[in-house]
């Protein structure tokens, strides 16, 4: 990865949502779906067998009356890079179903590689991968309407989100028989990027200045991608996971919410080290 | 017990031991007969195209060799077979006199129907397979992984495997999965065979002799790296 790095710059696709602009409304969950050949059932009410690669969280402050808020928090894979590369799911994988791509940054899951020992699902802090526990049911006709460039997955494999990597092997394709082997950040988004009615959801390669991810994120690769927007949180920051997922937040509490502390701990001292 | 065991072993010393193996050698010829001929025909259904398709003549006719029919669209991605809308540019009406182009004609071209072709290099569902990076980006020939089948004249037999789908050209055409030429087989240890090679030959610089013999972490690399290398994080590249 070093040698590759002098030669040609690795890109590291992330993602910045703010979470002050999410409504909590759900498109980026149904985009994502339909996108990605997620599998459903017909009663999806146990959230514990159901599936879903973006999932929206509902946080509340706890107070009463006057000062309740509630924020919305929207969840796919972090896609961790944790140190070099050591994401907490790749690194137990027994069977090189998952890697981390330094290429892009991204994750991936081989759905053919995995034999559902579910150890990753252990491992991700942020539960981000499911298990297929059946195999999917399409209802009748709706094959049709199945994403050819996402392969169905079986019963007994681990899935998760994959930062849409079909549209990045797409606008490759394109970019190669235009005779070029670099993307503009307008050619690979995200389903859940691009559905988002707020525009809360933004996507891009951290590693360059000129995407709007890099710009907004601030990130600090020489202290593990540490933000240094001071609006701009992670989830677990402290576990060192080093996720490519940020959040953004004007409000105190919802940054706070993005990590545990114990009790009279000094939240500002302590974040920002 | 021991008298016993003696006798049995008297017995089958002197009358049973050629039998014995009589029967194990005819048995090992049934199986690797089985295994060998019986059992690839039991595998293999054998299917026509719906069209005899002759490239040599459709080659000889046309400009730019096979990118004429199997071309790249504008959004990178690889027409394959090409559809009837292609076809028809020339066959609005059939042309000659040959059964296989007056039926395409009648049952296809007239009635706006896809000709539903056997395609032989289709991969399983699994396989992200990118046409523009091997042909544009590595300028590969096409005759690497398909072979000379612009030398056709006729459309071969298509043979389906009964348990996986598959066609047979996955697997090659040889069942102990044996090969001489790099488009006689498709499986994934075909592409790594080529991967694995091209990353020693392009991108990895020994040191002059003597030093050349040390081992590993004397070689260098040079120039750029392909994207698809054998390194584990690779997987993602051609699976999807």
């Amino acid at each position: 990865m070093k040698e590759e790095g002098k030669h040609k710059k690795a890109k590291k696709y992330g993602m910045v949502i703010n979470l002050d602009e999410c409504t909590g409304c759900g498109a980026c969950m149904v985009a994502c779906m339909a996108e990605n050949n997620v599998p459903f059932r017909e009663d999806e009410s146990n959230k514990l067998d159901s599936i879903a690669w973006m999932r929206v969280y509902k946080l509340t402050n706890g107070k009463s009356y006057p000062e309740a808020d509630i924020c919305y928090l929207p969840r796919p894979c972090m896609h961790c890079e944790g140190d070099h590369g050591h994401s907490p799911c790749v690194s137990v994988c027994p069977a090189t179903a998952t890697d981390y791509n330094y290429e892009t940054g991204i994750v991936s899951q081989i759905y053919t590689r995995c034999f559902g020992c579910r150890y990753c699902m252990a491992a991700c802090p942020y539960h981000a991968r499911y298990f297929n526990w059946w195999d999917p049911v399409w209802p009748e006709g709706s094959t049709k309407y199945l994403s050819p460039n996402v392969s169905p997955r079986m019963r007994g494999v681990v899935e998760k989100c994959s930062f849409c990597f079909h549209r990045y092997q797409l606008a490759m394709d394109k970019a190669y028989l235009e005779g070029r082997t670099v993307l503009e950040e307008d050619e690979y988004q995200t389903s859940c990027t691009q559905a988002c009615p707020a525009g809360a959801i933004t996507f891009g390669d951290l590693n360059n200045p000129e995407h709007k991810v890099h710009q907004l994120a601030k990130p600090d690769n020489k202290h593990g991608g540490r933000p240094g927007n001071p609006n701009v949180f992670r989830l677990l920051e402290r576990l060192g996971t080093n996720p490519k997922v940020y959040y953004m937040s004007s409000r105190e509490w919802v940054r706070q919410a993005g990590d545990n502390y114990i009790d009279n701990e000094d939240f500002a001292k302590n974040y920002r080290h | 017990m021991s008298i016993q065991d003696d006798k049995a072993k008297e017995v089958s010393a002197d009358g049973a031991a050629g039998p014995i193996i009589l029967f194990f050698i005819l048995g090992l010829a049934a199986s690797l007969v089985f295994g060998w001929v019986i059992f690839p025909k039991l595998l293999y259904s054998q299917k026509k195209q719906p069209i005899d398709f002759n490239h040599v003549l459709h080659v000889e006719a046309v400009d730019e060799g096979c990118e004429s029919c199997h071309f790249f669209r504008e959004d990178g991605s690889f027409s394959g077979i090409p559809e009837l809308a292609q076809c028809v540019d020339c066959h609005e009406e059939a042309q000659g006199e040959d059964p296989n182009e007056v039926k395409f004609v009648e049952e296809y071209v007239a009635n706006g129907r896809e000709v539903p072709w056997l395609v032989y290099a289709r991969q399983p569902d699994c396989v992200f397979f990118s046409h523009v990076a091997h042909v544009k980006e590595a300028e590969m020939d096409c005759g690497t992984c398909h072979g000379h089948i612009g030398e056709s004249e006729h459309s071969r037999v298509y043979e389906e495997n009964r348990i996986t789908g598959y066609s047979r050209d996955i697997w090659g055409k040889n069942i102990s999965g044996l090969k001489k030429h790099t488009w006689e087989r498709m499986k994934m240890d075909d592409c790594a065979e080529c991967h694995a090679t091209k990353e020693i030959k392009t991108d990895v610089e020994t040191l002059p002799w003597p030093i050349n013999w040390l081992p590993l972490p004397y070689k260098k690399q040079t120039g750029n790296q392909a994207s698809v290398t054998t390194v584990k994080e690779a997987c993602f590249v051609c699976h999807k």
